[in-house]
């Protein structure tokens, strides 16, 4: 696209604010797939038909989801000179009243969750909203937010996820901008190392490590890809991150395949994400009419390419582009090789590594490719922006930055919860959470997903990061905290992801295939009640043998739901047994 | 499936990666299942064995190879839903439209309702855990489902109680 007009993207951040702060009242609903299914479309549909009836005066737009999803649907009102004001639990039947309140220069107190005066939207845009409403309380007075750390989650809620301008205007693509006509591929990568970043899919391998190994790689050609495959139950981050905020990852993108010389980008995706796919497909376009995206992407200089023959003559010279492959329901996909595999249009089973992705033959079509999670892209453009030695400083020692959380199942609080690595579950779960619903009292918890463990209450004052969760038998995962109350019976929960794990392995190796297959005969047979002391043994020792022989990670790991409830909740097994 | 409908299916994929699964994905949706004349029209089309795209629609659970009735209900199975008391959801659904009883959480789970409105199938998570127990009603989510507010639910699709 050589004769393509510099975008300026001062001007597209002082349209953005203009939508902000239109300077009249502003109504933006939360509308995630999550608030959709609750009633925000609805509820959204009513707001515009009152609005339009009764005349121009306020501006509702939408926003993605600022992660309480118990209190859904939320809806945003800023009225010029006061806070923004959080409304929850909002129904149709409210919206005749919101209206009216905002049309006094109010807004419905009874429906008040609570206000924002001003905002750090961490890339250098701290917005102000106002003053005002001093008797609904703060943002960081409710429980549930005030032990929370915004950073993945930061413009999530608060701006249009549909819009490019509303992300340029709260600082979008000023650290891919910096990258791009400021920085040299060794000084990204070496930004990356130092903040400390690892893989937020669940390993926790060094982010620049990686980016290192794959810019290092033989040959010109390099692909990077997007784990966009968030297979684990009970984990819904990187939906959310997607759908509410789509352009940070396109931006960490940009600045990987700057970083690591790749021309194309992909993200796979599951094919249970329409809306994310929706929005995500509306941003690359986005990001391609502003020249983010394409042909020397983050040109300067308007004109001098044109009329040149050729490509890459002047402004950054850099190629890049962005497309999307769809996944079709394969946990297994979520494992790089697999993975890669299902993106060339074949069944998604593992080939033992090496060659790992980032070898020549061994990654999208034979090419050395880099692969992270979307939420580790995410981290990308805030590191950029605010320097290594910011990030660094969040979270704890070799576990920096802060991780979104899904936390879900029996737990008063539901909603995604991001918190500085090392914070403990018992924050999580108590502080955050308010602990079990309906006055039960919490069992346990299930982390990272059928590849992850049971950890109990007792263990509860174990701070989350990658290796404490390892110590007591379960892993970081992606994300996913599945709360247990009394009422859970935790070998019902080692069968249910055992049933899971033996319908995904993908067949390729006996450990995991035939292993799998015979743990579940034998939980089935003792939550029937005719399994003796033996079985457990058994038990015990085929979950040891799988973990220990099984080809790739689905294996490796599916055995730990069954080792931790064994570990933990042994009487619950004992109970059912012969003796 | 017509020919000119694959062919616009098709040219929506201008790169390989992602081509196949993409193209399936795209025919799942617009048809409910993956039709075998559909698949062999393809094989010739995107020069692929027709093995290989029926090794991948076997596989992937997304892709199913049986028709399905006019509506169709998705169960998540997810981990907040399972602990939340999706296997109840499933088996009053079993009951309320009268499913052959080999309904199970394992693998590819689709079954008809004999008069052919209804197609009861399975997922692993949808991602609306907040809301769990959820289902999915012709790709309408619905959240905090119960046993008890199945009927309701079900009624908006002309199911009425025999």
């Amino acid at each position: 696209m050589t004769g393509q007009k510099a975008f300026d993207r001062a001007a597209g951040g002082a349209a953005g604010m203009k939508k902000l702060f239109p300077g009249k009242p502003r109504i933006a609903v939360g509308l995630a797939t999550c608030g959709i299914a609750v009633g925000g479309q609805r509820v959204y549909d009513r707001l515009k038909e009152i609005i339009g009836k009764t005349g121009a005066g306020i501006c509702l737009t939408k926003t993605g989801c600022i992660g309480y999803c118990r209190e859904e649907p939320l809806v945003n009102i800023a009225i010029p000179g006061q806070p923004l004001v959080i409304l929850h639990r909002v129904t149709e039947e409210d919206a005749e009243g919101i209206v009216g309140a905002v049309r006094k220069g109010t807004v419905p107190h009874e429906k008040a969750l609570c206000r924002v005066p001003s905002w750090d939207h961490m890339t250098g845009t701290v917005i102000t909203y106002g003053t005002g409403f001093d008797e609904i309380p703060l943002y960081a007075e409710i429980p549930f937010f005030k032990h929370q750390k915004k950073v993945i989650l930061r413009n999530a809620g608060f701006i249009n996820p549909e819009d490019i301008e509303e992300y340029l205007a709260v600082g979008g693509y000023a650290a891919a901008e910096q990258a791009l006509t400021r920085m040299d591929p060794e000084s990204i990568i070496s930004e990356v190392e130092k903040s400390g970043l690892r893989g937020r899919g669940g390993a926790g391998f060094p982010t620049g490590t990686k980016w290192r190994i794959t810019k290092d790689a033989p040959g010109k050609e390099k692909y990077i890809i997007c784990n966009a495959d968030e297979g684990d139950p009970g984990a819904y981050m990187n939906r959310n991150e997607m759908e509410s905020d789509p352009h940070m990852l396109i931006e960490g993108m940009i600045i990987g395949a700057y970083a690591m010389g790749a021309k194309e980008g992909l993200i796979y995706i599951r094919a249970e994400y329409p809306l994310a796919i929706k929005r995500l497909r509306l941003a690359i376009d986005q990001a391609r009419s502003c020249g983010f995206l394409g042909k020397n992407i983050f040109a300067v200089d308007e004109g001098r390419a044109c009329g040149l023959h050729g490509k890459n003559i002047f402004g950054t010279g850099f190629d890049f582009d962005i497309r999307i492959a769809t996944g079709a329901g394969a946990f297994v996909c979520g494992e790089s090789t697999a993975l890669v595999a299902s993106i060339e249009g074949r069944t998604g089973r593992p080939h033992p590594r090496p060659p790992r992705l980032t070898d020549p033959g061994g990654g999208l079509w034979g090419i050395p490719s880099d692969l992270n999670n979307v939420e580790t892209w995410c981290n990308i453009p805030v590191i950029i922006r605010n320097g290594s030695g910011w990030y660094a400083k969040i979270g704890a020692e070799k576990n920096t930055g802060t991780k979104v959380f899904s936390l879900v199942g029996k737990v008063d609080r539901v909603g995604l919860v991001e918190v500085p690595l090392g914070t403990t579950l018992d924050t999580i779960v108590f502080d955050i959470g308010n602990g079990g619903g309906g006055g039960k009292k919490v069992k346990a918890v299930q982390t990272g997903g059928p590849s992850g463990g049971c950890i109990p209450v007792r263990l509860f004052d174990t701070p989350v990061n990658y290796e404490s969760l390892n110590e007591v038998g379960s892993i970081m995962g992606s994300g996913g905290i599945v709360v247990m109350d009394e009422d859970t019976d935790m070998v019902d929960i080692a069968r249910y992801f055992i049933n899971f794990a033996t319908g995904e392995s993908c067949g390729k190796c006996v450990p995991c295939r035939e292993g799998l297959r015979h743990t579940l005969i034998l939980l089935n047979r003792i939550m029937a009640g005719k399994g003796s002391a033996k079985d457990l043994e058994t038990l015990a020792l085929l979950a040891d043998t799988i973990k220990n022989t099984s080809l790739c990670g689905l294996g490796q790991s599916a055995p730990n739901p069954v080792l931790t409830t064994l570990a933990y909740f042994r009487e619950e097994y004992d109970a059912l047994v012969k003796p | 499936m017509d020919e000119k409908t694959l062919e616009e299916i098709i040219a929506r994929y201008d790169s390989p990666s992602g081509k196949v699964l993409g193209i399936l994905g795209d025919i799942q949706r617009s048809e409910g299942y993956i039709p075998r004349e559909t698949l062999e029209m393809l094989s010739v089309k995107i020069d692929v064995r027709i093995s290989q795209l029926y090794s991948i629609v076997t596989f992937y659970s997304f892709f199913s190879t049986k028709p399905v009735g006019e509506h169709v209900i998705t169960v998540c199975m997810g981990t907040a839903c399972h602990v939340k008391g999706a296997v109840g959801i499933l088996e009053t659904l079993e009951k309320m439209l009268d499913l052959p009883g080999d309904a199970s959480e394992d693998g590819k789970f689709s079954v008809t309702t004999k008069d052919n409105r209804f197609t009861v199938e399975i997922a692993r998570c949808f991602g609306a855990c907040s809301m769990a127990p959820v289902l999915q009603i012709d790709g309408i989510l619905y959240g905090y489902a119960t046993p008890a507010s199945l009927p309701a639910i079900l009624g908006k699709y002309g199911w009425k109680a025999s």
